[in-house]
């Protein structure tokens, strides 16, 4: 695959790095001593100039690449450079956005700005700082349709409650599947009365919620429940999207921010946090409002400086578990050696998801289970879907394979996939299915 | 000195909007073409009102109107208005017994019978209901004197400038600004981007339920003794079903009738329930109902507020009435024990008193203590925004119910950061403040005024009487207690009384703040 980067910052850089044993890089830079730096690193091609110019991106491959990675450090000049590389061949073009607002606006329609995947820098960290504070127990964990829709997979252990208890009686919650169950290396779809036995590793889809509820039914000691203490520290967009997520979650979060103008509109905008005015290094501040008897703190502030701080004080006055956002990526390690519990990189999320999406490059969000044996899908059904107007037990039987159709989202709105549920055009379903059927669901869909 | 709003401007605009009020004075010229009666007075007032209007007309050849401009045209409108709604009966009433009529005997009866003329056509274009009429009958005033007199709620309750704004190009312009003004409630918001629709899609709104109840209540006149029920409406005929739907929507409460709708069937009482409690709901919401959209009015929180008080309401005085708080009042007794009677006139009088109607279907004049303070308490609540209803408004009270929890938690909590909001919507701070502003403006007015009713008066004015006169203008509601019962008459105030009520009407329609903005030195000085 012939790949074009722009944008030879950290994440460019680290995505070169990876892609460059199997595939042909060209990278780009306006920027001629980082690119000379570069020359010797990593074995690929450069070149000195502006991405947003159509020369340039003749020069570097563009009309005849399959892949065009935007990675520069501002959001319209990535989206620029998407349409640029569109008008002159058909790649795959992904951008690199730091503003949620643009990503939105691709999940649209999924094509806007000529981009085919835009993801969002400041989403990425907040969602991994939420599962990772929601789901620690979690092996591996995946959104959908923006957020709206979860899939994550645990393994039973001995000493979970579920251990020994049927499906049916797992199950309390409306808008949570069973997708599946990986037992000694083999897929079985979890009947009402399949019971879960230590050593299994379950798949469930639904809202972030039932997801959320059903890790604290898991594994309770290890799942913060949603009366436990989360506090967020900083109200950039980070520290925003954290909060956004975890109301989703039906956590009320803490959120301290030291602008009275941001503190405002943040309160505005998250109705079930608490959100407080104050400078967060003030001790006597923090035993004041009992932030030092927080579960979770997450240290979510502008400089890399002021989060290990702030994480070496809350850890030095009591908080259980301590979060914090780390710009310069060389520096995770640093702080998980001084004791800080997890260190969330922006950059490293951001090159890891974009690394992750050119090796699994298909047009649906797609997560590959259990080394491939069975894949899950989003589908948006189009008018000439064969799903649409047919409901979930006749497709169930018109497919000679096991489906589980996991979650299905109606215009923003969650909808619990039942036997009588009858699909729309426009539906967003999440469908867990075996590799080798694939094929198949991709075209009836 | 350089003047910062242009008068001129405003007066000249002014003049068209008389204009195009004389047309309304059709009306009663045909229903006095109709019932065979004088049409002298009328034409003479549309005359004299076009006269005017024209010659205001003449000041400014190509107005310009700015914001300052449009504040100063809404209140100059409704002051204006009011004045030329006594023409009619000044001018039907020379020679008779009417209080309303000029006199011509001394100088102190003619400015006593106008102040009386200006009272009622106040009270009839701010959709009060207070009235100073005397003896209301057929025989005494004219058919079509009496629909004028209805007329005038109908055209202010939906708004003179809402519906200027819907006619006339020149006017909507600054047509925002002037809604604003005019509409009841804290904030008001467009439906459509072009005001002029807005306008339109409202007054159609309010025209569409005023049609509907016409009909229903003729239907019930008309068409109870074909299907075997007498009983069903036998005095609702096409004029007074037109004449209480003319003052039912607009939240004003005048009748043709001495005893009000008590002069009509208990079936009839009832089915004025919906309209009245249609009367007192944000019309926008209705617009969108219409459009197919069910959540918005489902989910409203002042509708849902709005409801849930009336029924609460409701609930508490039917028990009080049950209990024998009405008993042996004429008209509208409830024997205790009254199951039936006590709800119907406990619906009816929540319906009628919490929106600033004033209807009456019992003389709660005459009630036990009990049955009084509910209905005090009513009085202080209002419709909703939006609505033609009066009051401080429910929406209000909401905000500032919220606003208040707000502050003690702000006191328990100083740093942490906390909104008023209504689910994702939050209310800005401005709003919060300009609510406080009003309510506070609201009972300081309240309270002065009825120090001042009290003081001003010769015989004995009881306090209750004296704060029921208060709120019952203040807040456009009509009815009191005391000899102000809703079979009562505000006739036996002194005349500066009544004049200080004319402008608690205005000022209480209008709410408070952009009339009162008007006397402050920045708005006429430009440095």
């Amino acid at each position: 695959m012939q790949v074009v980067i722009i944008g030879a910052g950290e994440v460019g850089t680290s995505i070169a790095a990876d892609l460059a044993s199997d595939h042909d890089v060209v990278i780009v830079d306006i920027d001629e001593s980082r690119i000379e730096d570069i020359k010797y690193d990593i074995d690929v091609l450069t070149l000195a100039g502006d991405g947003t110019k159509s020369s340039v991106l003749i020069e570097a491959g563009a009309v005849q690449a399959d892949m065009v990675i935007a990675s520069t450090d501002d959001d319209k000049t990535n989206l620029v450079i998407c349409g640029t590389a569109e008008t002159l061949g058909d790649p795959f073009n992904i951008a690199r956005v730091k503003s949620a607002e643009y990503r939105r606006t691709w999940e649209q329609t999924g094509k806007a700005f000529d981009a085919d995947f835009v993801i969002c820098a400041n989403l990425q960290a907040a969602g991994t700082i939420v599962d990772v504070i929601g789901l620690p127990s979690a092996v591996e964990v995946s959104s959908f349709v923006g957020g709206l829709v979860k899939m994550a997979e645990f393994d039973i252990t001995e000493g979970s409650p579920i251990t020994g208890q049927t499906v049916a009686e797992a199950d309390r919650f409306d808008s949570l599947t069973f997708a599946a169950l990986f037992r000694d290396d083999d897929l079985v779809l979890p009947q009402g009365s399949t019971i879960i036995k230590a050593g299994d590793r379950m798949v469930i889809i639904g809202s972030p919620g039932s997801v959320q509820g059903f890790a604290q039914q898991v594994a309770p000691v290890a799942t913060p429940d949603t009366a436990d203490d989360i506090v967020i520290v900083g109200g950039g967009e980070i520290g925003y999207h954290t909060a956004r997520m975890l109301e989703m979650r039906d956590f009320s979060p803490k959120l301290v921010e030291q602008d009275s103008d941001r503190s405002r509109a943040l309160a505005e905008d998250l109705p079930e946090t608490l959100v407080m005015n104050h400078d967060p290094t003030d001790t006597d501040f923090l035993r004041r409002e009992r932030l030092d008897e927080a579960n979770v703190l997450v240290s979510a502030l502008g400089s890399d400086e002021n989060n290990m701080l702030v994480s070496v004080l809350a850890k030095r006055i009591g908080a259980k578990r301590v979060i914090s956002l780390v710009d310069r990526s060389d520096y995770v390690q640093l702080f998980q050696e001084i004791g800080i519990d997890a260190a969330v990189s922006p950059r490293d999320v951001t090159a890891e998801e974009i690394i992750r999406f050119t090796h699994e490059k298909v047009a649906e969000n797609i997560a590959v289970l259990e080394g491939g044996k069975a894949e899950v899908l989003e589908l948006e059904l189009g008018a000439d879907s064969e799903f649409v107007g047919r409901n979930i037990r006749e497709i169930d039987e018109s497919v000679n394979s096991d489906v589980v159709f996991g979650a299905v989202s109606r215009r923003g709105t969650e909808v619990v996939p039942r036997g009588d549920t009858v699909l729309e055009q426009g539906d967003n379903v999440v469908i867990f299915v075996e590799s080798e059927f694939v094929g198949q669901m991709l075209a009836m869909g | 000195m350089n003047l910062y709003v242009s008068p001129r401007v405003s007066v000249a605009l002014l003049g068209t909007v008389l204009r195009y009020v004389a047309l309304a004075m059709l009306v009663p010229l045909v229903v006095a073409v109709v019932y065979g009666e004088d049409i002298w007075v009328f034409v003479v007032s549309i005359a004299l009102v076009v006269g005017v209007g024209l010659l205001l007309e003449q000041l400014e050849a190509d107005p310009d109107m700015g914001p300052p401009e449009a504040l100063l045209l809404v209140t100059l409108s409704w002051v204006s208005v009011s004045v030329i709604g006594t023409i009619p009966y000044l001018l039907a009433g020379i020679g008779t017994e009417s209080t309303v009529g000029l006199s011509t005997g001394s100088p102190g009866a003619a400015a006593s019978s106008i102040v009386n003329a200006l009272f009622e056509s106040t009270s009839g274009f701010t959709t009060t209901g207070a009235t100073v009429l005397g003896e209301i009958s057929l025989d005494q005033h004219s058919r079509a004197l009496l629909m004028w007199r209805q007329l005038t709620q109908w055209l202010g309750g939906m708004g003179i400038i809402v519906l200027m704004v819907a006619i006339l190009p020149e006017i909507a312009v600054n047509g925002t600004q002037l809604i604003s003004a005019e509409a009841p409630g804290p904030s008001f918001e467009k439906l459509t981007p072009r005001i002029a629709k807005t306008a339109r899609i409202l007054w159609l709104v309010y025209f569409g339920f005023t049609v509907a109840m016409i009909l229903l209540l003729s239907a019930m006149h008309y068409l109870g003794p074909v299907l075997g029920m007498d009983g069903l409406a036998p005095r609702m005929d096409l004029y007074n079903a037109v004449a209480h739907a003319l003052t039912t929507l607009p939240t004003g409460g005048f009748s043709p009738q001495a005893d009000s709708v008590g002069f009509f069937s208990s079936a009839v009482q009832l089915t004025f329930v919906p309209f009245l409690v249609v009367a007192g709901t944000n019309f926008a919401l209705f617009w969108y109902l219409l459009s197919g959209d069910v959540k918005s009015i489902a989910y409203d929180p002042e509708f849902r507020a709005y409801v849930g008080v009336i029924a609460v309401l409701i609930a508490v005085l039917a028990v009080v009435l049950f209990r024998g708080a009405a008993e042996g009042v004429d008209p509208g007794p409830v024997a205790e024990g009254e199951a039936f009677d006590a709800f119907r006139q406990a619906a009816f009088q929540i319906g009628s008193i919490m929106n600033s109607t004033g209807y009456a279907t019992s003389d709660f004049a005459g009630w036990d203590t009990g049955g009084q303070i509910v209905i005090i308490f009513a009085m202080f609540i209002g419709g909703s925004a939006g609505s033609t209803g009066g009051g401080i408004k429910v929406i209000r009270w909401l905000v500032i119910l919220k606003a208040a929890r707000r502050e003690l938690a702000a006191t328990a909590r100083p740093n942490a950061v906390h909104t008023v909001r209504f689910g994702d919507n939050v209310i800005s701070e401005t709003v919060v403040r300009k609510i406080a502003v009003f309510t506070l403006l609201y009972f300081v007015l309240y309270g002065i005024a009825t120090v001042f009713f009290m003081l001003n008066y010769n015989g004995t004015l009881t306090t209750l009487e004296a704060m029921s006169a208060s709120i019952a203008t203040l807040g456009n509601i009509g009815p009191g207690f005391g000899a102000l019962g809703p079979f009562g008459d505000y006739l036996h105030f002194p005349g500066e009384t009544k004049l200080v009520m004319v402008f608690l009407m205005l000022i209480g329609r209008l709410e408070i703040v952009p009339v009162l903005a008007i006397f402050t030195g920045l708005f006429w000085r430009s440095s």
